[in-house]
């Protein structure tokens, strides 16, 4: 009865409001009054290392929290486009009531650089509910190894806080890779739990300043107890790639469990190169050499017929989703690399390879 | 015809109807492409410097527009103060002007799209108008952008039910031309739903059921929650005012049908607005191209605010050349391309919205009569050269 009564009153509200969402008018009166939407506001930042900035979040009612190992997209609004992030918050899961994230400026890394130099107490960002299967099994494993690299310690460091705070006993080894002493933002915390949790053991490597900093099958091979834990690894991609041959040989791939942390972005080709690359045609499963032509063309040599109109980017009938690629504006010259944009199909050209959704 | 596309490059001189009034220009395809190529410059100039200066432009509209549609659904509650009823059926009228003109037209033809913003994109806005974005974009972004001024080709040249050019033939039904112009006015969304049905062409059996069942269902969902909106949940939440506040809502409606109507109407038919035969556009390059959109546009002069109230659809010239640049830069567009304008001897048609508005029912008027009875009133005769290919095809 009472949710019954519940959901009619959102439809009427709704219905109150009708084309719009009911946040386009709740955002008027206050970002942190939402209907359907979650926003977070910024009530702590510190710069902890040269490169990182950690911010805690106090989010909306309807958020839900996450479970450790999974991610939120994040969105900031820079110059007047709102630009969408993944980060994985890195407390310990059921923490509905603040969100905590490690922000790692890269190079180049144009949001998490705006993060770096301009989050601050106040801000409100907007976020949605935790996604991803990166996580701790709700069952427990008897052990746990957790492998980070760089920033890729946000979903391990929320999967070792989660174990800590509800007293796991299992033996857990916390094996991450920094440049250096000075990059890694959460060194005091992890030294403090090493020497008060008895079965958390430390294993920092800086890749900077030890002689065998880089990963080295010794680093994993030398634990003990990691023959029969389940492995979680996050990192860059150099790292991933040398852990997982690790476990092909030591035949422990079945438990591990690893999540890419970055997005690579396509490579921003020279346009006046000669034409290369594979045209993807995601939604209809078909592929195709790029010929240099628009997408738009290129599809329907491919024998595809996706909707269009006036041909010549003024009516947006053609607006396709390019997955990843880059991609150039042929009326413009303009060059963009941005995963999963909306585009209109009809005068843009693939530069290398592209996935549309076409 | 006004406009001689090759033909006076190819033969004499154009003819003309009254000579000693006519005002020619006559274009090469190098002017045309030059003209062409200084357009674009200027585009992307204005589209490199988009930023938050925009943002904040668009936001303060759906803020004020959020604001007038609050106070005015809230005056509603107090009817028995006539002044206060009336400044709300006002507040939502106005309300309802900036959402379907500065906010919906614009974000739909995909001028905010640069933002990346969840709802203000041309994929997912829909306005506060019974008319289902959807299908708007159809007929307004593709058939009227595309071919604009093409008679035959875009349906808002009279919309299917008027008579808005000397060329098309005329027929005794458009003695009622006036009547229907008015009925228009009155009930300009819907007419404008009505819009993509096409019902002369199912009238005269060349569009089937099965063309336009899916448009109807459209139509249906989307006016009836508009419908449940304004005519039955606002008045049911206003208790025993229910009647005042439908009679308000529709007031409210109205306002904005006659303010969007007479803009509009602003747009492409006042005198010296150009019009197009198919056979001259195929294959147009895209000087061409701007080229007729420039002719067959009208601009209306007003202040900043009455810019923001027409939906800077008083900028219809420079609308019609750049439709996905954010309205808010075309005041200052507007200036360069009235210098090209003069520079290569075009009109640049603009006026006060009381002269536009009058010729355009003036000429409402005189085309419910056959042309044999009236005088044409244009004095233009632009000539223009084609490129090459184009010449040969057409």
């Amino acid at each position: 009865m009472a949710s019954r009564l519940k959901s009619l009153v959102t439809s009427l509200v709704e219905a109150t409001a009708t084309p719009y969402p009911v946040d386009r008018y709740l955002e008027f009166v206050s970002p942190m009054l939402t209907w359907r939407e979650h926003r977070a506001q910024i009530t702590h930042v510190t710069r902890r290392t040269d490169r990182t900035v950690t911010v805690h979040l106090q989010p909306t009612r309807g958020w839900e929290g996450h479970i450790a190992g999974q991610y939120i997209e994040v969105s900031v609004i820079i110059d007047g486009v709102r630009n969408r992030r993944y980060f994985s918050p890195a407390g310990a899961e059921k923490d509905r009531g603040q969100i905590e994230l490690t922000v790692t400026a890269h190079d180049g890394g144009f949001v998490s650089t705006h993060l770096r130099e301009n989050a601050a107490v106040g801000d409100v960002l907007t976020i949605s509910a935790a996604a991803g299967e990166f996580t701790l099994p709700a069952i427990r494993p008897a052990s746990v190894v957790l492998v980070s690299g760089g920033s890729g310690i946000t979903p391990v460091i929320s999967m070792l806080r989660t174990l800590v705070a509800e007293h796991y006993d299992g033996p857990i080894d916390f094996v991450h890779y920094a440049r250096t002493e000075a990059d890694l933002a959460y060194r005091v915390e992890l030294e403090a739990i090493a020497r008060t949790v008895p079965n958390v053991r430390l294993h920092l490597h800086y890749t900077r300043t030890d002689a065998d900093g880089r990963f080295t099958d010794a680093h994993l091979a030398a634990l003990t107890g990691a023959g029969d834990a389940e492995i979680f690894l996050c990192g860059p991609s150099s790292l991933m790639s040398a852990v997982r041959d690790y476990a092909d040989r030591a035949g422990l791939t079945g438990r591990l469990h690893s999540e890419a942390f970055t997005v690579d972005t396509a490579p921003v080709l020279d346009p006046n190169e000669p034409v290369t690359g594979t045209v993807a045609f995601t939604a209809s499963g078909t592929e195709a050499p790029n010929d240099g032509r628009t997408l738009l063309e290129q599809a329907e040599n491919a024998g595809l017929n996706p909707e269009f109109g006036c041909r010549m980017g003024i009516c947006f009938s053609c607006t396709k989703v390019r997955t990843s690629g880059c991609t150039r504006n042929i009326l413009t010259g303009e060059l963009d690399s941005e995963p999963d944009q909306h585009i209109q199909i009809c005068v843009n050209a693939p530069v290398g390879d592209v996935e549309i959704e076409v | 015809m006004a406009v001689n596309i090759s033909e006076y490059f190819r033969s004499a001189p154009a003819p003309a109807a009254t000579p000693e009034k006519i005002t020619e220009v006559t274009l090469t395809a190098d002017q045309v492409e030059q003209l062409g190529r200084e357009l674009d410059e200027l585009r992307q100039r204005i589209v490199a410097d988009l930023g938050q200066s925009d943002r904040d432009y668009i936001y303060g509209i759906i803020g004020a527009q959020r604001k007038l549609e609050f106070a005015g659904r809230a005056m509603m509650f107090a009817p028995f103060i006539p002044p206060v009823w009336l400044a709300g059926v006002a507040s939502l009228g106005l309300a309802k002007i900036l959402d379907n003109m500065e906010i919906g037209h614009n974000v739909m033809h995909g001028q905010y799209d640069w933002m990346r913003e969840d709802t203000y994109n041309s994929r997912e806005f829909d306005w506060d108008n019974v008319v289902p974005g959807e299908q708007w974009k159809h007929s307004h972004n593709y058939l009227h952008h595309t071919f604009t001024n093409i008679v035959g080709e875009d349906r808002d040249v009279g919309y299917g039910i008027l008579r808005m050019d000397r060329d098309q033939k005329w027929n005794p039904y458009f003695l009622g031309n006036l009547g229907y112009a008015t009925a228009l006015m009155l009930l300009f969304e819907w007419g404008v739903m009505l819009h993509d049905l096409e019902a002369e062409n199912v009238i005269a059996g060349k569009r089937k059921w099965s063309d336009i069942k899916g448009l109807l269902r459209g139509m249906w969902r989307k006016a009836s929650r508009q419908v449940a909106k304004d005519y039955v949940i606002w008045p049911a939440l206003t208790g025993p005012f229910f009647v005042s506040t439908l009679v308000g809502n529709a007031g409210a409606n109205l306002i904005r049908n006659l303010w969007a109507f007479s803009i509009i109407f602003c747009g492409h038919f006042p005198t010296g607005a150009q019009t197009f035969a198919a056979e001259d556009c195929q294959n147009e390059t895209r000087g061409e191209w701007y080229l007729r959109q420039m002719l067959g546009s009208a601009n209306i002069d007003g202040t900043p605010l009455f810019h923001i109230m027409s939906g800077n659809l008083s900028h219809q010239i420079e609308h019609h050349l750049f439709p996905d640049v954010p309205a808010n830069r075309y005041p200052e567009m507007a200036v360069e391309v009235r210098e090209l304008c003069h520079k290569y001897g075009l009109p640049y048609n603009t006026g006060s919205l009381r002269g536009q508005l009058g010729s355009t029912w003036k000429k409402i008027a005189k085309l419910s009569l056959p042309n044999w009875m009236t005088r044409d009133d244009n004095d233009l005769v632009v000539n223009i050269e084609r490129s090459g290919s184009a010449t040969e095809a057409a």
